[in-house]
């Protein structure tokens, strides 16, 4: 099975938008889910599959067909229709089955979507490239180590088809395990025809017609462009265009300076381009902590060859024709005066997503989508027209907007079917970390400094920082990477974790702990008494944790003896 | 530069409780302020830690000409613990920025002028560009002990010139940070480009591009500079120098920067005066002592030797003269220590004024100001050509003992040597090993005399020997 994968896909839109958090990212859950309450025979089947999936593929698709249909009742085709075989949906589909559901995905286009096979996998491929590039042509930071290296070069078709060929070999082993769990895979567009119904097919009349008892729309986003934004695909590209890597630019201006913008940077800088961002917002990277924003710009922004344009619009960029470079018309994002004209090699359009429900059907259910997502509440019951609530109709991931992350649409979904199986639940989104695979990495999870002080003025508590640098990390430093930091903000009256924040070496891999810690309410008091091992980037958060300063002691739980 | 008629205002970190905590006494060093008419205010560079000499700015959250709140964060600083937001104690305009992003100031050194009200932004204004402010470029790699004190040193007057008109080539580099979007007829270069550019001080309009449409590439900014580099003389030559220090081509003629033609000049003035020499033994375990002790503060051998000279001063005035027109003394009213101090290029001798006034920390951080703003070609006249007794010092070379030259308009220099171990015998018939620094005074006879040096350096004996009143 493939392992969790996250990264960046996006960026957040130049409009300011209403929800809480512009971050849109993607990425694969971990085929691993802790085995809850559920009936004990259900459960004792499903132990048995599992055992028998491992031992034989063939035995498995068996089993699990047998498993997947056995469930079905109510005069229903299945329990549950998922509508988009992204990760969202995919994460929904496996949870369905393990609890016990009839489930059936459907998807237009290639399973995996977005983030498999347009987004946050293939760009970590190019990202694995371009850090070890930076690492060979960094010849202070080899020197350092002792290390002689001769000029270091790139094949681009060959850094192309190893994010291509990452992207196929993760979407085959996501078709396989649905595959091998026994969900049908529809292949075709689905559309909602009324309650409980929908028919899925080319749009013609071969389309069928299946009921459903629950139906999740799991449609994801496609790259937003802007009006008067001219696409050919070639010179002024979005995210979709770039990981094919067909060329690298000596000069790409790269609009929107986000998690997509950023990471895009880190690739090209490393091949050899040089970049020119382009911002609507005041400052570039908006949407992360001022504090490590600032770092980040200091580290991955200003030493490089990079220079930025802030406070303006792309209002026009035309496709390089007729031995013309791309012209980029910019004008001040607040007067919309003109600026002035850039003309560059490329540009890459990375101002975030829009989400892709068109066609959908959502007007045989009375529902009106909101600037393309769909309404849903915090259960992700869909929301009609009339403010009701659309019953068995539930939608997730990128399609309603919450938080554009692929592992987001993942945990949605384990949600909404927990709660089809009688478990409520409410999923904590500030318990969902966010990435961005620059080098060094960025990761988040929570509130910003100023999201927390805000709160803690609306509701009346104190709010403290916590900072430990990267430089005082033995790990860090034994890889000559002390560039960093790591900052909690958290209520010192009670130990509450309000958010992390990581820039640094494997700043994703480390915002784990955090994240888990936010999700299960462990307090301060009690996980700066856990063991990290010495010597690793985790010490980081140890030491983190271990500069707080909080009011409460320890609570009893901690204190339970074991022997050894 | 005059700053009597400026306000000095204090800035304060905006840093977590948790960080505030650790600032310790930095963050209040005593400031004086004084008031008169103009309501400009100086924004100094705070002392965030208090092992912070320097800072360096991260970014202005503000930018020139914003309308600023007391409380409200203006510039983001980098000490050698953390970056932290400083805000302002006043309410006003952010009227003029001296030392840009990216650049290092001394703590205590003017970084910005705040305005009162909007009518007084231009007259602010005015002013940073009659009084460039510290900054060096610490990508320059700036953190190595200054390269002090050369040979024959001299204040060199007619450098003046030179060295204003870099930092007014400086500064109109700094301008025009887009020059692709200037005027009718556009430039077009690159990221990279335009950085390259902006590092070596090189004009972009004046470039013929090479790159894809006739665009300005990096290629095209080193060529620039290598044609400006042959071109020689010119005050561009100066700044590409700064970038370029090495590469000597064997063979070549090299016509004199202005700086070097003025050493050129006094250096052949000096011949004009009669000079004689005197030297003498320093013991200075108990100096070293004490430099161990104090360094963690800041505390330079190079301050500590200016003021220990400038106390010696104050009791032989005569040293601290000099004879102007071959008839008569002229007492000095100050005594202003310079200290001579190699810059690629030449040489230059900031002052470090009153140093028998000034506290030997605040003298250190003096120096360390002055030794950044020659490195960034950006000393005032009167910072270096104020001196009235020079010292120079070879010591860190291990060079024992040289002979310097007298600079023309002062009385006296002193050659100073390194400290070593020597085996000396005692007075009391014993062998001892003591450390000893050996210093070689050229004066002018017209007014010093061979007896007069010899109490000087008695007295100076005195106090490197017992120097614990060089800390009161």
């Amino acid at each position: 099975m493939q392992s969790a994968i996250s990264i960046s896909l996006s960026s957040p839109s130049p409009i300011p938008r209403s929800c809480p958090r512009s971050l849109r990212f993607c990425g694969l859950r971990k085929e691993a889910f802790c085995p809850d309450a559920s009936p004990g025979a259900t459960s004792l089947r499903l132990t048995t599959l599992n055992l028998r999936y491992q031992h034989s593929n063939l035995n498995a698709v068996f089993a699990a067909l047998k498993g997947n249909g056995a469930a079905s009742s109510n005069g229903f085709d299945y329990d549950l229709v998922i509508i988009g075989a992204g990760v969202g949906g995919h994460g929904a589909a496996l949870h369905a089955v393990e609890k016990g559901l009839k489930t059936a995905i459907i998807e237009g286009d290639v399973v995996g979507g977005t983030c498999v096979n347009r987004g946050c996998v293939p760009s970590k491929a190019l990202l694995a490239v371009s850090g070890r590039m930076r690492d060979l042509q960094n010849e202070q930071h080899m020197k350092s180590f002792g290390l002689q290296v001769a000029a270091a070069g790139y094949d681009r078709q060959k850094v192309a088809d190893h994010a291509n060929n990452l992207a196929s070999k993760i979407r085959g082993n996501l078709t396989n395990s649905m595959k091998a769990l026994g969900v049908d895979i529809l292949t075709g567009f689905g559309t909602i025809l009324g309650p409980q119904k929908l028919k899925f097919g080319k749009g013609d009349s071969g389309d069928k017609i299946i009921t459903a008892k629950d139906i999740i729309v799991a449609t994801g986003s496609v790259p937003l462009v802007p009006k008067g934004i001219e696409v050919d695909g070639k010179t002024v590209i979005t995210s979709d265009h770039a990981l094919k890597l067909e060329f690298v630019p000596q000069w790409i201006a790269i609009v929107g300076s986000g998690y997509i913008g950023l990471e895009f940077s880190d690739v090209y800088t490393a091949l050899g381009s040089e970049v020119t961002f382009v911002e609507a917002l005041d400052q570039i990277m908006p949407g992360f902590d001022p504090e490590i924003g600032k770092l980040a710009q200091r580290v991955l922004v200003n030493p490089r060859k990079i220079d930025s344009y802030t406070g303006v619009f792309a209002s026009k960029i035309t496709p390089a024709k007729d031995g013309k470079p791309v012209q980029i018309e910019l004008i001040d994002a607040k007067t919309k005066e003109p600026k002035e004209t850039l003309e560059v090699d490329a540009a890459l359009i990375a101002t975030g997503r829009a989400p892709f429900t068109k066609g959908l059907g959502l007007e045989n259910i009375n529902v009106q989508t909101q600037r393309g997502f769909v309404p849903v509440d915090e259960r992700m019951r869909v929301i009609d027209t009339n403010g009701k609530l659309v019953p068995h109709l539930y939608c997730i991931g990128d399609a309603n907007g919450k938080m554009m992350l692929a592992h987001a649409a993942s945990a949605q979904g384990i949600s909404v079917v927990e709660q089809v199986t009688g478990n409520d639940h409410v999923l904590n989104h500030l318990s969902i970390p966010a990435a961005c695979f620059t080098h060094p990495e960025i990761s988040m999870v929570g509130l910003t400094e100023p999201q927390a002080r805000e709160r803690a003025e609306k509701e009346g508590f104190e709010v403290s920082i916590a900072k430990t640098s990267f430089k005082a990390n033995t790990k860090a430093l034994a890889e000559n990477e002390g560039e960093g930091m790591a900052k909690l903000i958290y209520r010192p009256d009670n130990g509450e974790i309000l958010g992390v924040h990581i820039f640094g070496l494997h700043a994703a891999d480390l915002i784990h702990e955090a994240s888990n810690a936010i999700a299960m309410g462990t307090r301060i008091q009690d996980i700066k008494f856990a063991v990290h091992a010495h010597p690793t980037l985790s010490e980081v958060l140890d030491e983190l944790f271990k500069s707080a300063k909080v009011k409460l002691s320890a609570s009893k739980t901690v204190a339970e003896p074991v022997p050894v | 530069m005059s700053h009597s008629h400026l306000l000095h205002t204090t800035f304060v970190p905006t840093a977590p409780p948790s960080l505030r905590r650790r600032l310790g006494v930095g963050a209040h060093l005593p400031r004086k302020p004084h008031l008169i008419q103009s309501k400009i205010r100086e924004i100094f560079m705070p002392a965030l830690s208090s092992t912070m000499t320097e800072g360096k700015i991260v970014s202005w959250v503000k930018s020139e000409g914003d309308k600023l709140a007391k409380g409200e964060s203006v510039v983001v600083v980098e000490s050698d613990k953390a970056d932290m937001d400083v805000e302002s104690f006043y309410d006003g305009y952010l009227a003029a920025i001296i030392v840009d992003e990216g650049l290092s100031a001394a703590v205590g050194s003017t970084i910005a002028l705040l305005a009162e009200t909007e009518e007084e932004i231009a007259l602010a204004q005015s002013k940073k560009s009659s009084s460039p402010a510290p900054a060096s470029a610490s990508a320059a790699g700036g953190n190595d002990a200054p390269m002090v004190l050369e040979e024959m040193p001299s204040p060199v007057p007619a450098a003046a010139p030179a060295v204003a008109s870099v930092s007014s080539n400086a500064s109109a580099v700094g301008s025009a940070v887009h020059p692709a979007s200037e005027g009718g007829k556009r430039v077009v270069a690159s990221p990279y480009a335009k950085k390259l550019a902006k590092d070596l001080g090189v004009d972009l309009k004046g470039i013929v591009g090479s790159g894809p449409n006739g665009r300005v590439v990096a290629k095209d900014v080193e060529a620039a500079l290598a044609a400006v580099n042959v071109g020689g003389g010119s005050a561009a030559t100066t700044a590409a120098e700064v970038a370029k220090p090495s590469g000597v081509e064997l063979g070549s003629v090299v016509p004199f920067t202005t700086m070097q033609s003025a050493v050129s000049r006094n250096m052949v003035e000096s011949l004009a005066v009669p000079t004689f020499r005197v030297g003498y033994t320093f013991t200075t375990d108990a100096l070293d002592a004490l430099y161990k002790k104090i360094k963690s503060k800041g505390v330079t051998m190079t301050a500590l030797l200016a003021k220990a000279t400038a106390l010696a001063l104050v009791q032989h005035p005569v040293v601290n003269s000099s004879c102007r027109d071959g008839k008569s003394f002229t007492y000095n009213s100050h005594i202003n220590v310079a200290v001579a101090v190699a810059i690629d290029g030449g040489l230059i001798t900031p002052v470090l004024q009153d140093a028998d006034k000034i506290d030997i920390y605040s003298l250190s951080r003096k120096w360390k100001e002055l030794v950044d703003k020659a490195r960034a070609k950006q000393l005032q006249p009167q910072e270096y050509n104020s001196g009235t007794f020079t010292l120079s010092n070879l010591g860190m070379f291990g060079v024992d003992r040289f002979d310097a030259i007298l600079p023309p308009g002062t009385g006296a220099i002193m050659a100073v040597g390194a400290s070593e171990p020597a085996l000396v015998g005692t007075k009391d018939g014993r062998i001892g090993l003591k450390t000893q620094m050996q210093v070689n005074v050229t004066a002018d006879h017209r007014v010093i005399y061979g007896a007069d040096l010899a109490a000087f350096l008695q007295t100076l004996a005195k106090i490197i020997e017992d120097p614990n009143d060089l800390t009161l």
